[in-house]
């Protein structure tokens, strides 16, 4: 008989903890997300079946709150942009006066702050009032199933980047989404720093390299330095309103600067930027090209070249390159001292953009790596460093300067902006009445003179001052700043050596008890939430089946006899009748018979469609009809795409 | 130098930053010339075995005192780094009164005229070249600024010192305003 072994509680060597528990990596994008396992140095990025590693960062909200995330989400805006969530990492750490700005694109209300709460943004999405912690949790937790389902093992620990401009605010809320969704965070890092990582720059020669992050809408630039294995980051900047979705403005501006007729309405112009978007990948592949746009109830045609496009888009690239200069003033550094540049997000796939960072740097960039996704394969690679252990070491700098409120709304710096962290700042104050025995503190983060034009951080007050004359009591407050970013403030009087009572009221963050009260529901409800949401996905793909037939036999009815038709009438029904219900098994079954019941009608279509296109006509109306009816790309049965962005 | 011994010797485990000064911290000599590489290599060297990432999955408390520990490193390269920032620690060391925020007010007749004498040239700078002439020119002083102050501390001649801190001080200001005014030159153009 085998002897026991007794472990202390907690400390049992579980024989492969590191098997069983692994740490990936996570790129929570504005978006897109990525999410990326390494394993023994190999990086593996986790693809959905259709080998899809971008999960869309938009969450769609059920009537019955439960949340959607990813494809299937983003596909659900057209039609009900009131449930659907996008962009959401805009919001992280914001308060209502931030978001005022962007509050008019935004299709929900936004709340006021409740009695006794913080005062962080609540959005109100199909009735539900959520916050952007909230609904970052959401798509961390898809990730984390993701994530789960094909490594086939519980993922509960990740390294998550954010972006280096990213305050202390938005960190923190990163921190807590991750915790909503049941993560542990081992590290924030920073994005171009794992990017740099992805490139294994930490095994590379030692110097300077500069990571170079156009995004859909945001671009930002680090510079780097890594010596002796030991990575830092020496000064960032960048433009968190500048990205490829403005390449997409300039084309779409372009093709109806020349448009007399009536003023195109919203969707008319959401037509336009779709066309422009494609146009812009298009020509990053090829010379030339005509696109087909609907502008006035007619199909118009546009022509674009390269060097035309290049034109327009010039000087948004040309506003990216005078920032990397400035950062490049700012760290006293000349560009060509830069050893490597790395290129990171979608936009740098444009030629022009690569061409120009090349010209900056005086070398062709690296881009080996797939933009999109090679911030989540260096954070992944991070991941494992962290708990397996590595060579390499990250030192961070504050991306922000952090000060406090003095006379006057002025803002007075006690950590400056690329300070090395973790770091620690202590500040003496001092009382100016007799007597007084509390004080306010406002912290700020910003490069700004004025309070106001900076961003508030927290306002706390220190209580508990021995009563003294005025001038008299010195009261040490120390501001620390962690490896991850984030910030806390400590307090005591000198002079008596009194412990100070603080009260941190974060400005736009959650509070402790709002916190715990969301990680209690999200515990309690994990199963029903669950179910709750393979429901509404189920949901959602019945609907979009149901309402492709549907537009179909509006095209292409007339090849069905009527028997047929009476035939998938039924389905249609039943398919109808199990959506308005609670059974997913049902609902999913419904649809498999009404795929099934329509099979011949879609033959019968593809071949109509094919004879249609061999003439060269008729395809572009039939799909527009098609589209007109559910908002959607036609995806049911088996019709020629259109070509939409053919020559 | 116990006091500043990061990693208890017998059992190994992470201990608190302690008491030592920013030279004892990094373990280099107590003197103005440093060897910037050197003094990198040591920091890099100390941060790697008290970064909080070396302590990811230990216990909370091992977290804070690497946590404490990196953060005092950071505190003392980023001063010995710094030839202003070390001067003026150094010289609190040896026990000269140096202001740590603001400037010791401009005293020295000598230094007043080339003082003025730079702005101006800086306020009728009108190119970026020109801006350019004058950061060299600060630069330069800059550089011999610092063999001074090199000269000054073997010396422990303090009264010297204080002024050459004063000097260095504003230069770097200036050099910074000429960096700023380029910046703007060039956004103009």
């Amino acid at each position: 008989m085998a002897l026991l072994q007794i472990h202390e509680p907690g400390e049992t060597p579980a024989p492969h903890e590191g098997d069983d528990n692994v740490a990936v990596g996570i790129d929570l994008g504005t978006t897109n997300s990525v999410i990326a396992v390494s394993i023994d140095g190999k990086t593996q990025v986790l693809r959905d079946e259709d080998g899809q590693a971008l999960v869309p960062s938009v969450v769609a909200y059920a009537p019955d709150g439960s949340p959607i995330v990813g494809g299937l989400a983003k596909s659900l805006i057209a039609m009900r942009p009131d449930s659907v969530v996008s962009s959401i990492k805009r919001l992280m750490g914001r308060g209502i006066d931030d978001i005022k700005a962007v509050a008019g694109h935004l299709p929900f209300t936004v709340e006021p702050a409740e009695e006794g709460g913080s005062s962080m943004v609540r959005l109100n999405v199909s009735g539900y009032k959520l916050t952007p912690v909230e609904i970052s949790g959401h798509i961390l937790a898809a990730l984390k199933e993701r994530a789960e389902g094909v490594l086939d093992r519980e993922v509960t620990r990740a390294v998550i980047t954010v972006p280096a401009y990213f305050d202390d605010a938005a960190r923190t809320a990163t921190k807590d989404a991750a915790r909503l969704a049941g993560i542990e965070v081992l590290r924030l890092v920073n994005e171009p720093t794992a990017a740099a990582l992805a490139y294994g720059l930490d095994k590379e020669a030692e110097g300077l390299y500069a990571v170079y992050d156009l995004g859909g809408g945001t671009f930002d630039i680090s510079l780097l330095r890594m010596e002796k294995g030991v990575f830092q980051v020496l000064a960032t900047g960048g433009d968190a309103a500048l990205g490829g979705d403005d390449f997409d403005h300039a084309i779409a501006e372009h093709f109806l600067k020349d448009w007399t007729g009536e003023t195109p309405g919203a969707g008319a112009v959401k037509q336009a930027i779709a066309t422009a978007r494609q146009v812009k990948e298009d020509l990053s592949e090829t010379e030339r090209g005509t696109w087909a746009l609907e502008l006035g109830g007619e199909q118009q045609s546009f022509t674009l070249d390269r060097t035309a496009f290049e034109g327009l888009i010039a000087p948004l690239v040309a506003r990216t390159l005078r920032i990397c200069e400035d950062v490049l003033d700012d760290a006293d550094i000349a560009p060509d001292a830069v050893k490597g540049v790395v290129l990171v997000g979608g936009s740098t796939r444009v030629p022009l953009v690569r061409r120009k960072v090349a010209e900056l740097f005086g070398r062709e960039p690296l881009a080996d790596i797939d933009p999109d996704e090679v911030v989540a394969v260096g954070a992944a690679l991070q991941a494992e460093a962290l708990t397996v252990g590595s060579d390499t070491l990250l030192l961070d700098v504050t991306p922000l300067s952090l000060g406090i409120e003095t006379m006057g709304g002025l803002t007075e710096k006690i950590i400056h902006r690329n300070t090395p962290i973790p770091v620690a700042k202590a500040q003496e104050f001092t009382t100016y009445q007799d007597g007084q025995t509390a004080m306010a503190v406002h912290v700020v983060q910003g490069e700004r003179e004025m309070v106001d034009q900076n961003r508030s951080l927290a306002r706390f007050i220190l209580r508990g001052i021995p009563p003294m004359t005025a001038g008299a009591a010195r009261i040490r407050v120390t501001y620390a700043v962690d490896a991850d970013g984030l910030l806390t403030v400590s307090a005591r009087e000198e002079a008596t050596g009194t412990e100070q009572s603080i009260e941190v009221k974060p400005s736009y963050g959650l509070s402790e008890a709002e916190m715990s009260q969301m990680l209690f529901d999200s515990m309690k409800h994990a199963k029903d939430d669950m179910m709750r949401r393979l429901i509404a996905e189920a949901r959602v793909e019945a609907g979009r089946a149901v309402g492709a037939v549907k537009a179909a036999i509006e095209v292409d009815g007339d090849l069905l006899d009527d028997g047929e038709r009476a035939g998938i009438a039924a389905l249609l029904a039943a398919a109808e009748a199990a959506i308005a219900g609670d059974d997913r098994d049902a609902i999913n079954e419904a649809v498999e018979k009404l795929e099934e019941g329509t099979r011949l009608f879609a033959e019968k279509r593809m071949d109509r469609g094919i004879r249609a296109a061999l003439r060269g006509v008729e395809v572009d109306r039939l799909d527009k009809a098609a589209h007109e009816n559910d908002g959607q790309p036609r995806d049911f049965g088996h019709a020629p795409r259109s070509a939409e962005a053919g020559d | 130098m116990t006091a500043g011994e990061p990693f208890c010797p017998s059992c190994k485990a992470v201990q608190p930053p302690g008491q030592a000064d920013h030279f004892q911290r990094l373990g280099v000599a107590r003197t103005f010339d440093i060897d910037a590489a050197a003094l990198e290599k040591a920091y890099f060297r100390m941060q790697r075995l008290l970064h909080p990432d070396r302590f990811a999955t230990r216990t909370a408390k091992e977290k804070t005192l690497s946590q404490q520990q990196a953060t005092s490193l950071n505190d003392a390269y980023e001063t010995l780094k710094d030839p202003l920032e070390r001067a003026a620690y150094l010289a609190r060391l040896m026990g000269l009164n140096v202001l740590k925020e603001g400037c010791n007010a401009l005293t020295d007749p000598v230094i007043l005229m080339e003082a003025m004498e730079m702005r101006e040239a800086l306020a009728e700078a009108e190119s970026a070249d020109e801006v350019g002439d004058v950061t060299k020119r600060a630069q330069g002083e800059i550089a011999n600024c610092e063999s001074e102050l090199s000269e000054a501390f073997a010396a422990k001649d303090m009264d010297r010192a204080a002024v050459l801190i004063t000097r260095l001080k504003y230069l770097r200001k200036l050099a910074d305003e000429t960096r700023f005014r380029r910046a703007e030159l060039r956004g103009k153009a």
